[in-house]
């Protein structure tokens, strides 16, 4: 077996070192009523070819992005990443090396890590940003959770525009700590909405912008409304891309900012591994989740970083840590901070103003087709239409043209079946517009007909 | 090349001087892109927008961001010279007890990048990601049949991830009976992330003692189990390194009591393919896919964390579940029974595929032979060290071999500061002072992948170092790291003082 080192000698003469007869001596702690002497009823092992053959029939039966005009947005985004970042993130020093403990020989990985944690604070308009966590919807858990610790008390209000799985996310995790988590209704232009909910219980108030269905939002009248009765402000980004345009979170005052950072260095993944971004203000830094990487020198007085405050940890602190997290999202952290490096800001304006324009030109195409109504006020690359049809069959249908038509918000959330979320990138050509245009007016068109003839 | 007329053969010197730059050698001393000096450069070619924001109206950010941009071969650079700071497992053994990364097979990565599982998206049409949900089925299958489990969920996104699906689906069970419980029990040995886990979901925690030979005092866990005990978290093999002996009884135990039992499976790369877990009495188990099945840890993420669950709480496992019909798979995201979603979509493909294409390429045969190697590799450590250093316990271990420091006393030197000299000698450090369990603890786990001209060398550098530290060579380990990119870094400055960021003012 390819990697397997020893070979039956050497493990002849190790078994002699230690003194054992054979390698089962080695296993005499296991109760014999669980030892297992024949194999389990698996596959024998396989060649590198004949895995990798293996693998490739099973990826041949997924339709991929670049295939064919493609609009799923909806919490995770197919934008371009530069060869030169998959080339970084498999160098071995960086793909197969562990989390820093030894911070004499991990500075590679701090060094990068206090990149990051720098670039999603400027990003976010934040003060200070951890160094990762596994994803948007896992921070936005956490964000929730910490907002009680700071507050000290039970309540989260979530608005109508935050993406139903972080609402089931923030639901699952917070609801067994004993928090009352009020999630409104879904709404595609309601975030000023959780204003009226916020009491002496809340401990804060999640909002997205731009949200679920797109729609961009000035939370600025919010973040006052809940510090005004002592709640914390979480603003929840899925797009991160939308930060090269749009106000930051941190200048509209937020108190917690999470985002999924997928959009920058990492592929889509069939939705994992993504990288979570956290960022809060200094004076709550202690209350923060997740591991932090900070600056400091060596024995010689050289620069340095090392892992910091990790008396809030699970390893330390055990039973009363702030999350029981040890592990982030290390490489997709360095593509994301690779990336954007090589768009630094002046890329970055471009990147954003492409996407909105983008966007921007594929409403106007959809626009026009009879009975498509454009439900999203302001949008950053990605909105919401209303259908005359439920949205999960016309994406099927569309599927047999050859076009990926855009998420149905029935997909991810209960209600509003005939309401279609669609995003577009620089990924996106005006070819793929056309096509989507032509090809969702001809589908409408044939159900029109189909239901028409069942009623007659 | 023309060497005639220059001197060939270096001359000696006194006294190395230090360098005029900070490089040492090759190694660059590289400073943070934000002082490189791209603050109006890019390193990518966009298209000119057709449309501007004059739509979104004040909504636009007009402030400065600060992100400085490098063109391509600049940014390279700088990666690439970060790189060379780094240790790992390319370069020599993580010897990281408890915690350690095996060989990352480098088809696993190739495989994980095909467009087709790399350029999917989670909520594109299931029709058109067939392929997908086939390699998350299969997966389970692997993952199930070698724990002996019922289910799986694959959705957590980590160890910890795991431990808390683990723990809510035990929490869900006991609330459909209508027998909600307070506390958990946990051995003092466990990994932090298991208490942390139990506070998070709301349980007391309960310290097990342990026994002089490493294990779950028996008689402690019985005398401690009752009525509103909801579960215990064993890690086995534990984190001494040593199987649980009783570990059918404790789980009679705990089932007779109403609790269910967790099993912390950080450690199942020591047993996989010889023990299924389900054999041992185990109602959930987290497997962390990077020890186990060899899915790269970057520098500390991403992981995946799927959990193996028993008959018992398979039907509270969280959305989403895999579902197959006549026309192929559906992913249901709203089951009857389920506790709820750990994350967005559907856990961690890019992993799924990287563990598949390893748990093929292993096979049944592979796999027992994987948990057969790794122990005899922490054996081999254990019988080739133990002359000069302390072994914790007798006998044979499992997967890691844990030292304590008696045989350093008396010398002045600590385990922290052998594990810093070890790092002059080539080698990242074992674990250090963990488990909590003995004193200054050296906890070291080679993983099979570790051929024996490796384990020798790393072998024979450890002892030359213990006779170093016997022989009272203090100044070899009071200030060590000396040969590393830094030397030891001050841990309290950063804790006290923390700089979490650059700003212009820090810069210089």
């Amino acid at each position: 077996m390819r990697y397997l080192p020893l070979t039956p000698t050497d493990r002849t003469e190790m078994l002699a070192v230690i003194g054992a007869s054979s390698v089962d001596d080695l296993f005499v702690d296991v109760p014999a009523a669980a030892r297992r002497s024949g194999l389990v009823d698996l596959p024998m092992h396989e060649g590198e070819m004949e895995v990798e053959h293996d693998l490739r029939l099973l990826a041949a039966q997924n339709r991929a992005g670049w295939q064919g005009p493609f609009f799923c947005g909806a919490g995770a985004y197919r934008h371009h990443v530069p060869a030169s970042v998959d080339h970084i993130i498999q160098r071995s020093e960086f793909l197969t090396s562990y989390t820093p403990y030894q911070p004499e020989i991990a500075q590679g990985t701090l060094q990068y890590l206090f990149e990051f944690q720098t670039q999603v604070a400027a990003l976010t308009g934040m003060d200070v940003a951890n160094a990762s966590m596994y994803d948007g919807s896992t921070a936005a858990a956490e964000a929730v959770m910490m907002a009680t610790r700071v507050t000290r008390r039970k309540k989260a209000v979530l608005s109508g525009g935050v993406h139903p799985h972080y609402v089931g996310t923030i639901h699952t995790m917070a609801s067994v700590a004993g928090v009352d988590v009020v999630a409104q209704a879904f709404a595609v232009d309601g975030e000023a909405a959780v204003i009226a909910a916020i009491d002496a219980d809340t401990a804060c108030v999640v909002v997205q912008t731009p949200n679920v269905f797109g729609t961009a939002t000035d939370v600025t009248k919010i973040a006052e409304a809940a510090q005004a009765a002592g709640a914390l402000l979480v603003v929840v980004v899925t797009e991160v891309v939308s930060l090269g345009l749009l106000k930051s979170p941190g200048s509209m005052g937020a108190d917690i900012v999470v985002a999924e950072g997928q959009s920058i260095g990492n592929a889509l993944n069939f939705g994992g591994p993504y990288v979570g971004l956290f960022a809060t203000r200094e004076k709550y830094v202690r209350q923060m989740p997740g591991r932090l990487c900070g600056e400091t020198v060596d024995a010689d007085g050289r620069r340095g970083f090392v892992l910091t405050l990790s008396t809030r940890e699970q390893h330390i602190r055990r039973d009363k840590a702030t999350s029981n997290i040890c592990t982030n999202s290390g490489l997709c952290a360095l593509a994301f901070t690779i990336h954007m490096s090589l768009l630094g800001e002046k890329g970055l304006r471009q990147l954003a103003a492409l996407n909105h324009s983008k966007a921007r030109q594929l409403a106007t195409a959809l626009g026009q087709i009879p009975g498509v109504e454009i439900l999203t006020p302001r949008f950053f690359n990605e909105f919401a239409i209303r259908l005359p049809h439920a949205a999960q069959g016309v994406v099927e249908a569309l599927v047999r043209m050859g076009i990926i038509g855009g998420v149905p918000f029935s997909r991810i959330g209960a209600g509003m079946d005939n309401v279609l979320l669609v995003a577009a990138t620089e990924t996106t050509s005006e070819k793929d517009i056309t096509l989507f245009a032509r090809d969702l007016k001809g589908a409408l068109t044939q159900f029109n007909a189909d239901t028409n003839g069942e009623a007659a | 090349m023309q060497t005639v007329g220059r001197p060939t053969q270096p001359q000696a010197v006194s006294s190395i001087p230090e360098t005029l730059t900070g490089a040492r050698g090759l190694l660059q001393d590289e400073v943070l892109i934000f002082e490189l000096g791209g603050w109006d450069k890019t390193g990518v070619d966009l298209a000119k927008p057709e449309l501007d924001a004059s739509d979104l109206g004040d909504l636009v950010r007009t402030e400065p961001i600060g992100l400085p941009g490098l063109s391509e071969p600049e940014t390279l650079r700088h990666y690439v010279r970060l790189s060379q700071k780094n240790h790992a497992i390319d370069l020599a053994l993580y010897p990281l007890g408890s915690c350690t990364m095996k060989h990352n097979p480098r088809l696993n990565e190739k495989v994980a990048r095909l467009p087709g599982f790399a350029d999917v998206h989670p909520l594109q049409p299931q029709s058109t990601v067939q392929g997908a949900i086939a390699v998350m089925d299969q997966v389970a299958h692997w993952l199930k049949t070698l724990t002996g489990m019922a289910a799986v969920a694959l959705s957590p996104k980590a160890g910890a991830h795991g431990e808390l699906c683990g723990l809510l689906a035990i929490r869900a069970a006991h609330v459909a009976r209508g027998d909600a419980r307070k506390r958990v029990l946990v051995p003092t040995s466990a990994h932090g992330t298991n208490p942390a886990t139990a506070a998070f979901v709301g349980y007391a925690v309960e310290e097990i003692a342990q026994t002089e030979d490493g294990r779950v005092d028996l008689a402690d866990l019985e005398a401690k189990l009752g009525p509103d005990v909801a579960a215990i978290m064993v890690t086995n093999p534990n984190t001494c390194g040593l199987f649980e002996r009783d570990i059918i009884e404790i789980a009679r135990l705990t089932h007779a009591a109403g609790a269910y039992f967790y099993c912390d499976g950080a450690n199942f790369n020591a047993i996989v393919g010889r023990v299924r877990p389900a054999d041992l009495g185990v109602d959930a188990m987290h497997i962390n896919l990077h020890k186990t099945f060899s899915t790269p840890h970057g520098g500390g993420g991403p992981g995946a964390g799927p959990v193996v669950l028993s008959e018992a709480l398979a039907p509270f496992a969280p959305a989403p579940w895999i579902v197959t019909g006549l026309d192929g798979y559906t992913l249901d995201e709203n089951p009857d029974g389920a506790f709820g979603r750990m994350c967005a979509f559907h856990g961690q493909m890019g992993m799924f595929v990287r563990a598949l294409a390893y748990m093929k390429s292993h096979g049944a045969d592979g796999l027992r032979q994987v948990a057969e190697d790794a122990v005899l590799n922490a054996n081999y450590i254990k019988a080739r060290l133990s002359p000069l250093m302390s072994s914790a316990f007798s006998g044979p271990c499992m997967h890691e071999a844990l030292f304590t420091d008696a045989w350093l006393e008396g010398s002045g030197i600590t385990t922290l500061d052998f594990a810093k000299a070890m790092i002059d000698e080539g080698f990242h450090p074992m674990t250090m002072y963990f488990p909590l369990v003995v004193h200054g603890a050296m906890l070291i786990e080679p993983t099979e992948t570790e051929s024996r001209i490796e384990l020798d060398r790393f072998c024979d550098a450890v002892l030359r170092l213990a006779l170093a530290a016997r022989a009272g060579d203090a100044d070899r380990f009071k200030g060590a790291p000396f040969h590393a990119p830094l030397r030891r870094l001050d841990e309290t400055r950063a804790a006290r003082n923390p700089v979490l960021k650059w700003t212009p003012a820090s810069a210089g």
